[in-house]
């Protein structure tokens, strides 16, 4: 690795290369007054400089095996991920692609055509995280950042209602008035939407640099949905290759997110025509390098006169699609007489 | 807020210094820079990078509501939580209320259908008292290609509401709070939104009619054309301003026929192709709407007005929260009626299509109606 990609003023580094240190190599067996002596700096920034070259050949002299800051075992993993509830999708032939609903510590990009039900899945979601663990939700609020104004109140009250009456059809509700805790109404899960209205780029930026601030101090969100991502990156944006760098620095922001407090993030995406292989089709907009961004990536897309979603990329599941409805009561399940799942 | 000054930020004065003398001024041009950018350009250290621009990022951020206040305010301060009534019972339940405030509402169909005499009826609609179901307010119409009749406006109006039509001197009162703008190109389109918005946020206006937005360019959205959309800035600032005033903004759309560029699938739908095959000859009779996907992407509300068989119809295509119902409806002296106020129900993509069969026929009959008249 090259001196010139560490994290370190400009200045610093110029130092480096002018006294000789052209390769991180060179440094792993400094010292820090050593280096401070050579570069004619602060001790301190030695030290800075010093934390950020990494330390591989440094073995342990006392025989313990290294371990290398912030890595995990896969075996450890493995169990942490069982461990994740899942957000239900209101729709059980979804859920059962999606092994069981969206997950946390992963972003799902949603994507499709215009009025396919990417901001009633939204707000489901939103709607549904906030069911106790028993019931598909994570008991958490949820964060809606809409770059659209496709956030009509009124619908989040109807599926909200919806909602309430499953539960209390499945009487959910009244276990819980047994246990001492306060069922909810149907007004109380508008009280845990948190939304935020963004009208340019560059608020949609911040507001996601600022998320990390913002979810620390309400540590019971457990799920961001954007609607959409797209928006704000489509229209007048000269500059293709800073839009590129732009959307992976917010991916990875947001991936930062999910991992960091546990949480889901969901990132509605719109639809464009691409030429390729001789015809024209359909994918997902903001271009190839946004599509290796996200870590889920499900399709809304019509058959024939049915709505499915198919899940066209991600790390665990295998590629399916599953017939969805939306309906007065939100997402639900495709109920007709050739329902089936198709494993592609 | 994109525009902020970073001067302004309450920032370190030795960052504040540092930026302003590379010219990163405002907090737009702040973060449009990656931090490894920045780390570049402004000689500074990881830390001091990222707190500065987590600093920023935290001013320049919109501010949070929970959607039940959002709910809550709207039902307080807005008549009918915001929606205008349109007047057809019908359609009206299926929208909440009518044509909600803050959003594109799009009304798209082949020429003659009824789309203009909507847009007068709604013109007309906001301008009354509350008492009637108006906004009293004004109404900028902005009449792209002079369809604009002020007589039938009257006749609308002395038809529907005649207590106040045959008042002394409502009509003009009515009449005179519709102001109808002629843009002769976009250019001009544009110079008039910049004056539209100081008047909309005034609060003095409270609907805005564009009859037609596809009118303004003509033709320049054909696949392979340059990816900068020519309407893209006045898609985002009419989204922006509409939220800002809350009002309605009603805008009208063509439609032209569809090629066989234009598609609707996916490459992982490609197997199952066979199905359509049958279907190429029908390309040539199948319409769709005009100004693109980015502009179906950016409508809110997309109201399809086409014949079937000689019938009109108006459904409701795309809505975040109505059912896909299909209105049959005919324009009467008193403007647009519903013939039926149920709905029917339309499953899957229909809801989306748009057809055009014995559209003419009607055209006719309906020119010789009025002049009888």
């Amino acid at each position: 690795m090259e001196v010139g990609r560490l994290p370190i003023s400009a200045a610093l580094k110029g130092k480096l290369v002018s006294a000789g240190y052209t390769s991180l190599s060179l440094l792993s067996s400094l010292s820090p007054s050593h280096l401070a002596r050579d570069l004619n700096i602060s001790e301190n920034e030695a030290l800075d400089i010093l934390n950020h070259a990494p330390h591989d050949g440094r073995i342990d002299t006392s025989g313990g095996h290294h371990i290398i800051s912030g890595a995990q075992t896969a075996w450890d993993m493995l169990h942490e991920e069982e461990l994740l509830t899942r957000i239900t999708t209101s729709s059980v032939d979804i859920d059962n692609i999606l092994g069981g609903g969206i997950s946390c510590r992963e972003v799902t990009e949603i994507g499709g055509v215009p009025g396919i039900g990417k901001t009633q899945l939204g707000i489901q979601l939103a709607v549904n995280v906030q069911l106790p663990v028993h019931c598909g939700g994570l008991g958490g609020k949820a964060i809606y950042i809409d770059t659209e104004g496709s956030f009509m109140v009124e619908r989040v009250l109807q599926i909200a209602e919806a909602c309430w009456d499953d539960m209390l059809a499945n009487n959910a509700i009244s276990q819980n008035v047994h246990a001492g805790q306060v069922g909810m109404q149907p007004k109380d899960f508008l009280e845990n939407i948190l939304y935020f209205r963004v009208c340019s780029y560059t608020e949609q930026i911040a507001l996601i640099n600022y998320l990390d601030k913002f979810i620390s101090e309400h540590r019971d969100v457990k799920i961001v949905v954007v609607d959409s991502i797209t928006f704000h990156f489509r229209q007048d944006f000269e500059d293709m290759a800073l839009r590129t760098r732009l959307l992976s620095g917010m991916a990875l922001k947001l991936m930062k997110l999910a991992k960091k407090f546990c949480l889901a993030v969901v990132l509605l995406n719109q639809v464009t025509t691409k030429y390729a292989e001789g015809s024209f089709h359909l994918t997902l907009a903001l271009g190839d390098s946004w599509s290796h961004a996200c870590t889920n990536r499900i399709i809304l897309y019509w058959n024939g006169n049915e709505r499915y979603a198919y899940i066209d990329k991600s790390p665990s599941l295998r590629s399916a699609s599953a017939p969805y409805a939306v309906t007065a009561r939100g997402i639900r399940n495709n109920v007709s007489n050739c329902k089936r799942i198709k494993l592609m | 807020m994109a525009s902020r000054l970073i001067s302004e930020m309450g920032l370190p004065k030795s960052i504040a210094n540092v930026f302003a003398a590379r010219s990163i001024k405002t907090a737009k041009d702040a973060l449009s820079l990656t931090e490894f950018d920045l780390m570049e350009l402004a000689d500074m250290g990881l830390a001091e990078v990222t707190s500065a621009l987590a600093h920023i990022s935290e001013r320049v951020s919109p501010p949070y509501q929970t959607a039940l206040s959002l709910l809550e305010q709207r039902i307080q301060n807005e008549q009918l939580a915001g929606h205008l009534p349109t007047g057809l019972k019908g359609l009206d339940e299926a929208l909440f209320g009518g044509i909600p405030f803050g959003v594109i509402t799009e009304l798209v169909g082949p020429a003659g259908i009824g789309k203009t005499q909507f847009c007068l009826k709604l013109s007309l609609l906001a301008s009354l008292p509350t008492r009637h179901g108006g906004l009293d307010a004004q109404v900028i119409y902005i009449d792209v290609e002079s369809k604009f009749s002020s007589k039938r406006l009257i006749e609308i109006g002395a038809q529907s509401f005649p207590e106040i039509f045959y008042t002394r001197g409502m009509a003009q009162e009515m009449a005179g709070r519709i102001l109808v703008l002629r843009p002769a190109s976009l250019a001009e389109f544009t110079e008039s939104l910049q004056q539209i918005k100081l008047l909309l946020l005034e609060r003095r206006v409270k609907l805005l009619v564009i009859d037609s937005m596809a009118a303004l360019t003509s033709g320049e959205f054909e696949h392979g054309a340059s990816k900068i959309n020519p309407l893209g800035w006045h898609i985002s600032f009419l989204k922006s301003v509409g939220e800002l005033s809350r009002i309605p903004i009603v805008v009208t759309n063509q439609v032209r026929s569809q090629s066989s560029d234009d598609t609707w699938r996916y490459n992982f739908q490609v197997g199952t192709r066979h199905r359509d095959l049958e279907d190429t000859s029908k390309y040539d009779s199948q319409l769709i709407a005009a100004l693109g996907i980015h502009w179906a992407h950016a409508v809110t509300i997309r109201l399809i007005l086409e014949t079937i068989s000689g019938e009109r119809f108006i459904k409701v295509a795309k809505s975040p929260m109505s059912p896909a119902l299909a209105f049959p409806f005919s324009i009467t002296s008193s403007g647009i009626s519903l013939l039926n106020d149920d709905g029917i129900e339309v499953v899957g993509q229909e809801i989306s299509t748009i057809h055009c069969d014995g559209h003419s026929e009607i055209i006719h009959s309906d020119t010789l109606q009025f002049h009888r008249q």
